[in-house]
């Protein structure tokens, strides 16, 4: 299941392990694959969470996909790896895919990240109502600087302003 | 004290929904366990051996008395009447049920209390100096910062799958009684020594349990605005770089090892250097907005000596002597700040009924300007006691046992609750706590020994502190024996240090014995008005161990 802030949404990438019907560019290569992939101008690529922000410094402009993989949700390297990458000033659209929870989603969202993509097991049990109800758990949040939402520090310093 | 605002109301409520919402989810299956650990650990709730524990946080130990009334008020309704208060200044509750927690937490709200982030691999409670505003040594009031920390940490979007725990202690005194190098991050105020700018000493990477490390500095000076942009630097590089391969090599103390600090303050200033620190740090007039909340109260303008009380001290010696050892010196003439020692002899460290925190609440509305403050060291601080008040006040403390004048000395034991309720002790602590504590009972003697930091942990996982205990007594399973292994020579204090491990492990019951000749070195050896440890730091661990391992020998003739 592929979900963004707006809920489902159809997955238009063909991955790796799909054959490719079309010479699509919407298609998504496994980090690991990229150098030899020269001849075919992919434009997704699926990287590891544990990847240096440098390594991938040189395809930031090629790409229109980013693909971060969660080995296990409990892993959170992926967020910071998000972060850095928003920084550099990437502007194409950033996925988490794992095993992520729906109480990761706002933390995803706000770290960066466009969309979530999880295994379809997880989405049985966790369907889009769920993920978009735990995505608004929070009106307000306490730390500056992040993607998305309404920041508590900046609310207050607006009611300062007000009075 | 911190009053939350609309949006800090609002935040709680929202997170008590949330987390009713999660418990519902677990319990209807669509969260699996696995999934469920973690949020609950992030709302304070452990599984321990015999039900569930919930742990509250008590943020940097300050506490209203509305709020201790409310403490009391869960004790009887959830829990069995009593709560134990932690070494990093939270409470728990041991015998909560799940499907009550969030009616808890809501309880919690209504007095601006939670249990976020009390456990889990996320930013936990931040602790401070349990004297903190009040202490003559201070640079700074720690606390505006800290509660500046807790809403940063909250729920933080990046930072809440970390590798492993992390905490963060903040002191503002010279003398630093937050024990900020054993921590993950440590924050020791400064003034800049050319412009006198106020700013943080940066330690990072200390840490107790399976491998203790005392924590390095990484920035000398950190100017006070740049705190949060700088924590950010720090926790990214961990998030990114700690490590998950194994739970025991994962806290940033052995990051910090094995990369080496060196390195690991170049990843960080290297980090910090690419941030937009603007648009992290908070702007001035909230830190202003914060910082209100801790001004000084109106304290009386009083002589600094009571005649008050220097009369009832030479009535009653036993009076006296509590207000020496458990008084401390207070900023403001006339005033003193009072820690009652939740340590009785024969109690169990750190436990207090709900009547107890019934009393003590009214107490502190009486003597103490309604607040009260949690120490680390598992007893409670009265802050503001006009000195004239304290006979009163020592005889009210009376009727409900909280009058031991042990503050400091070897009966003073910190102790974690061990194996009879922890799931991850290995031994018990409590009656460990319990039999030393009524082997030095007398209070001559106690006196005679001075000021002893006794430590005591079920498992390596040292929530005692044993490795900064000057004593440190830490309980091992060995082939299905609770077997117990001493060190001597650690310090929580500014010249912090990891005690070394004496010889081999006993038995419970050879424990106080054991105490006893160590003691007794140091009575044979102090010079005058030489406290333990330094005498300890000045004649060397032989002389300890030469006893203890001739007390051992003789453990063994009698057994044979």
């Amino acid at each position: 299941m592929l979900l963004d802030a707006r809920g489902a949404k159809d997955d238009v990438w063909i991955k790796p392990d799909q054959v490719p019907q079309v010479q699509a560019s919407h298609r998504l290569v496994l980090w690991e694959d990229w150098a030899g992939d020269s001849e075919v101008q992919a434009r997704g690529v699926e990287i590891p969470n544990t990847l240096k922000i440098g390594d991938l410094l040189p395809i930031l402009g090629q790409v229109e996909l980013i693909a971060i993989r969660f080995g296990a949700f409990t892993d959170g390297r992926g967020f910071s790896l998000a972060r850095l990458i928003r920084a550099q000033g990437y502007k194409g659209t950033l996925r988490a895919t794992g095993p992520l929870i729906p109480d990761q989603f706002a933390y995803a969202l706000r770290c960066g990240f466009d969309e979530v993509e999880v295994p379809d097991a997880n989405a049985n049990r966790q369907p889009p109502d769920v993920w978009l109800r735990a995505a608004r758990s929070f009106s307000a949040n306490y730390q500056r600087g992040y993607a998305t939402g309404v920041n508590i520090l900046d609310q207050r310093r607006l009611a300062r302003a007000g009075r | 004290m911190y009053r939350y605002d609309e949006f800090d109301e609002r935040f709680v409520r929202e997170r008590v929904e949330q987390f009713r919402d999660e418990v519902a989810r677990r319990l209807d299956g669509s969260l699996t366990e696995d999934e469920f650990r973690p949020l609950r650990l992030k709302n304070g709730l452990y599984l321990q051996l015999h039900a569930y524990m919930l742990r509250i946080a008590i943020p940097y130990g300050t506490l209203s008395s509305r709020q201790l009334r409310q403490l009391a008020l869960i004790a009887d309704r959830y829990d069995r009447g009593y709560g134990h208060f932690t070494t990093r200044q939270n409470i728990q509750f041991n015998w909560p049920k799940l499907r009550d927690a969030p009616d808890i937490l809501g309880l919690l709200a209504d007095v601006e209390m939670h249990c976020i982030q009390t456990s889990g691999n996320c930013i936990r409670n931040v602790t401070a100096d349990h004297f903190a505003g009040v202490a003559a040594d201070e640079i700074d009031d720690p606390r505006p910062v800290c509660e500046l920390i807790r809403q940063w940490s909250s729920a933080h979007p990046e930072f809440s799958y970390l590798p492993r725990k992390f905490k963060i202690a903040v002191t503002g005194a010279l003398h630093d009684r937050a024990v900020v190098k054993a921590h993950d991050i440590g924050l020791r105020m400064v003034r800049d020594r050319e412009t006198s700018a106020k700013g943080f000493e940066v330690i990072v990477g200390g840490g107790l349990g399976r491998t203790p490390f005392v924590g390095k500095v990484i920035r000398d000076f950190l100017p006070e605005d740049e705190l949060l942009a700088y924590l950010e630097a720090i926790m990214r590089v961990y998030n990114l770089e700690g490590r998950r391969d194994n739970k025991y090599k994962a806290r940033v103390k052995i990051l910090v090892h094995e990369i080496g600090v060196e390195a690991f303050r170049e990843k960080v200033e290297a980090e910090y250097a690419r941030l937009d620190v603007a648009s992290i740090n908070p702007d001035p007039a909230e830190v202003e907005r914060i910082a209100a909340y801790f001004a000084p109260p109106a304290y009386e303008k009083l002589p600094a000596q009571s005649t008050a009380l220097d009369a009832a001290m030479k009535l009653n010696p036993a009076f006296a002597e509590w207000v020496e050892i458990n008084g401390f010196e207070h900023k403001a003439p006339g005033y003193v700040a009072v820690t009652v020692s939740l340590k009785g002899i024969g109690e169990v460290p750190g436990d207090m009924t709900s009547d107890q925190m019934r009393h003590f609440a009214d107490l502190t509305d009486r003597f103490s300007l309604g607040e009260l403050r949690v120490s680390h060291n598992q007893n409670l601080i009265l802050p503001d006691v006009k000195k004239k008040d304290l006979f009163p006040l020592w005889q009210e403390l009376g009727k409900f046992g909280l009058a031991t004048a042990n503050v400091g000395l070897i009966t003073d034991i910190i102790a974690c609750p061990g194996l009879d309720y922890c799931s991850l002790a290995t031994a018990r602590s409590i009656p460990i706590a319990q039999a030393i504590a009524t082997r030095f009972a007398d209070p001559v003697r106690q006196r005679d020994i001075g000021p002893l930091n006794l430590n005591i942990s079920g498992c390596i996982n040292a929530c005692g502190h044993h490795h900064v205990g000057h004593i440190g007594i830490l309980g091992l399973e060995k082939r299905g024996q609770e077997s117990y292994q001493i060190t001597l020579g650690g310090d929580s204090s500014e010249d912090a240090a990891i005690g070394d491990v004496i010889g081999p492990g006993l038995t419970g019951d050879a424990v106080p014995g054991a105490i006893e000749r160590l003691v007794a070195i140091y009575l044979q050896e102090r010079r005058e008005g030489e406290p333990f440890i330094a005498t300890v730091k000045r004649i060397g661990q032989a002389p300890f161990k030469a006893a203890f391992q001739h007390y051992v020998e003789g453990l063994r003739d009698h057994a044979a």
